[in-house]
């Protein structure tokens, strides 16, 4: 789906919080202290009660948390933490799940082990940090100077808005199919057009090893362009103009305001979603689920596909979780880095 | 003509609004190629340079063999709707009910509570999706529509959204109407629900969008073509139509115009509400 943000996994609190860290704090505080304050009318209260020989309300307050959260407590519970955790255990093990429960068995640290040796485990990592590499990095390149340029410029932003709004909004599974059939290599209109300005030998695009990752990076830069002008224009409206007016004052030009007012400025929403966008892209599935299945051999896999073939098409519970582990060890470990390298330049 | 005068209509704004009207129009080049195909019969599909505005129109004839009985994307759209409509309903609610916990009612164990939703945010769905589906394979609701929409609704993402736009609505709010003796439900209900509006309506954008479009979770969890959502069937078309290629263009149209078409009429209220999920605090 276009939507990086597989609908469960989306920390962007967490990220906002980083973003936002000192309004964050300062709410912590208010929190904090409308909570000693609610405490010390609570506990007026409670004595006040007391006297009377009832101690309802904090009971009370005890029973109506519990009740209010209970509902996504159940889901999270059912759906989140108890997966998570077998999910640890289970990738401990070899269970093939058509033998029913009993064939669980644990075999130490041999999953781990067998990663190392497993070709299409190392291809598919690589070509995570390929595809993240190749596409966040231009989105948000991209992204920025579009919605700058739209919003200082461009007449009718809405209309332009929209338009590249909507491969965003439409569905994936239909989108790569059109794409799929753009692509192909022989009479597909992509190869016909630059077979018609004079490419005599154009790519095999989705059929070859060399250009089959290459050619969903680009279908996944055209389908998510629009949600990251679309977040940058809105976060360029919130910067003050006179600051632009000023520096126009100042006899600063374009270009210079661009990257003397603006880039630093939006850098909240550049660090937002750059770090969803990492996240969102090491989850991607659906496209080369539709596309390529992961081909021309294992030259397009990635580690969500290879997961879901492991689970689902050889039913190897056991080394699919293993897989999922490895795959979030690299998601954490690239976020870290990439929160780092921007934190040291919002410093600077 | 002296120079000056038409401050507003200058060089850059002329050449940008150009350029960027182009490049709008050519991002939607596949889909009016997707559109166009769909219309044409099939020996037409790959002709050079394209025709646009098809020769020979076949259009009816796709379209009834996608929306036909033996592919039956009604039923598709039918599965798609239910799910969609019932997991962003309970969503909300149970996010704003997890939300007012969260806020305005002190508990123990909140934080700590808290805390764990958080921690638990890093970790992609690929780690739970295998204990999912044995959850659900126990519980006898693999393969039906209650098991995705109880998965779908449960997330803890829209309890996120909405504590944060609680934690705006000042404490002192709630705390006069506790005075005057309301209770928590009604506090909730007459009080933060209608101020929570634009944050539910944000969420519920957000929610509806993600799980029409959502492509992975029906993949893993159903596997009776009576139960498909619009988007396995699209693909299940995709594979078993093989080279006729006017007919799948046919299903993507059916399966992407519709949400389009809702979009550009809404889009206001869809790009602001995506736009404020991901800037404001």
């Amino acid at each position: 789906m276009p939507f990086f943000q597989l609908v469960e996994i989306v920390n962007f609190n967490i990220i906002r919080g980083t973003v936002n860290a000192e309004h964050c704090a300062n709410q912590w505080k208010e929190e904090k202290m409308a909570k000693n304050e609610l405490k010390k009318t609570g506990n007026n209260f409670l004595a006040l009660e007391n006297r009377k020989g009832v101690n309802r309300t904090y009971m009370q307050e005890q029973l109506s948390g519990i009740l209010f959260v209970a509902p996504s407590f159940i889901g999270f519970l059912v759906f989140t933490l108890i997966p998570v955790i077998a999910s640890l255990v289970l990738s401990f093990t070899e269970w093939n799940f058509l033998r029913g429960w009993n064939a669980v068995s644990f075999n130490g640290l041999e999953n781990f082990k067998r990663l190392f040796k497993d070709d299409w485990f190392l291809t598919s990592y690589g070509n995570n940090l390929i595809f993240t590499l190749g596409t966040i990095p231009l989105l948000i390149a991209l992204g920025l100077v579009c919605a700058h340029i739209v919003n200082t410029y461009v007449k009718a932003p809405v209309a332009v808005r929209v338009m590249m709004f909507i491969p965003y909004i439409a569905s994936v599974v239909a989108i790569s199919t059109v794409w799929m059939v753009l692509f192909q290599p022989s009479y597909g209109p992509i190869n016909n057009f630059l077979m018609a300005i004079g490419i005599k030998q154009p790519p095999g695009w989705l059929t070859s090893t060399k250009t089959a990752l290459l050619s969903i990076m680009i279908v996944y830069v055209w389908q998510n362009i629009g949600y990251y002008l679309v977040v940058f224009m809105s976060g360029l409206k919130a910067i003050d103009f006179a600051v632009y007016e000023a520096a126009s004052i100042d006899g600063a030009s374009g270009v210079q305001k661009f990257f003397y007012i603006t880039v630093p400025l939006i850098s909240p929403t550049t660090f937002f979603l750059t770090t969803m966008g990492i996240i969102g892209s090491f989850k991607v599935f659906d496209q080369i689920s539709v596309m390529t299945n992961g081909g021309p051999g294992n030259a397009s896999s990635v580690m969500a596909f290879y997961i879901y073939r492991t689970a689902f098409e050889n039913f190897e519970m056991g080394y699919a979780n293993t897989l999922a582990w490895a795959l979030f060890v690299l998601i954490f470990l690239v976020t870290m880095i990439q929160w780092r390298a921007q934190k040291s330049f919002a410093v600077e | 003509m002296a120079t000056g005068t038409l401050k507003k209509i200058d060089a850059p704004t002329v050449i940008y609004t150009v350029l960027f009207f182009f490049i709008g129009i050519s991002m939607l080049i596949p889909l009016v190629w997707m559109i166009s195909t769909s219309f044409k019969i099939e020996a037409d599909v790959f002709e050079f340079p394209i025709r646009w505005i098809p020769k020979r129109w076949n259009a009816i004839e796709n379209y009834k063999e996608v929306w036909g009985a033996e592919y039956n994307f009604g039923l598709f759209y039918w599965n798609s709707i239910k799910v969609t409509v019932l997991s962003t309903f309970f969503q909300v609610i149970v996010s704003a009910l997890g939300a007012y916990a969260f806020t305005k009612i002190t508990w123990k164990g909140r934080d700590t509570l808290f805390i764990l939703y958080l921690a638990t945010m890093m970790i992609p769905p690929q780690i739970t999706v295998v204990s999912r589906f044995m959850i659900l394979q126990a519980t006898n609701l693999y393969n039906s529509h209650l098991g995705i929409i109880l998965m779908t609704m449960l997330s803890t993402y829209g309890v996120f959204l909405l504590r944060q736009a609680l934690i705006g609505i000042p404490q002192s709010l709630s705390e006069a109407a506790r005075i005057d003796g309301a209770g928590h439900f009604r506090i909730f209900w007459q009080i933060m629900f209608p101020l929570l509006k634009p944050s539910i309506a944000t969420l519920a954008i957000l929610k509806f969008v993600w799980t029409w479009n959502d492509y992975q979770t029906p993949l893993v969890f159903l596997n009776k073509r009576s139960l498909f959502t619009i988007q396995l069937g699209m693909k299940q078309f995709a594979s078993e139509s093989g080279s006729y290629f006017s007919l799948i263009m046919a299903a993507a149209v059916s399966a992407t115009i519709p949400l389009v078409i809702v979009f550009i009429f809404s889009q206001r209220y869809v790009i602001d509400g995506i736009a404020s999920g991901a800037v404001k605090g």
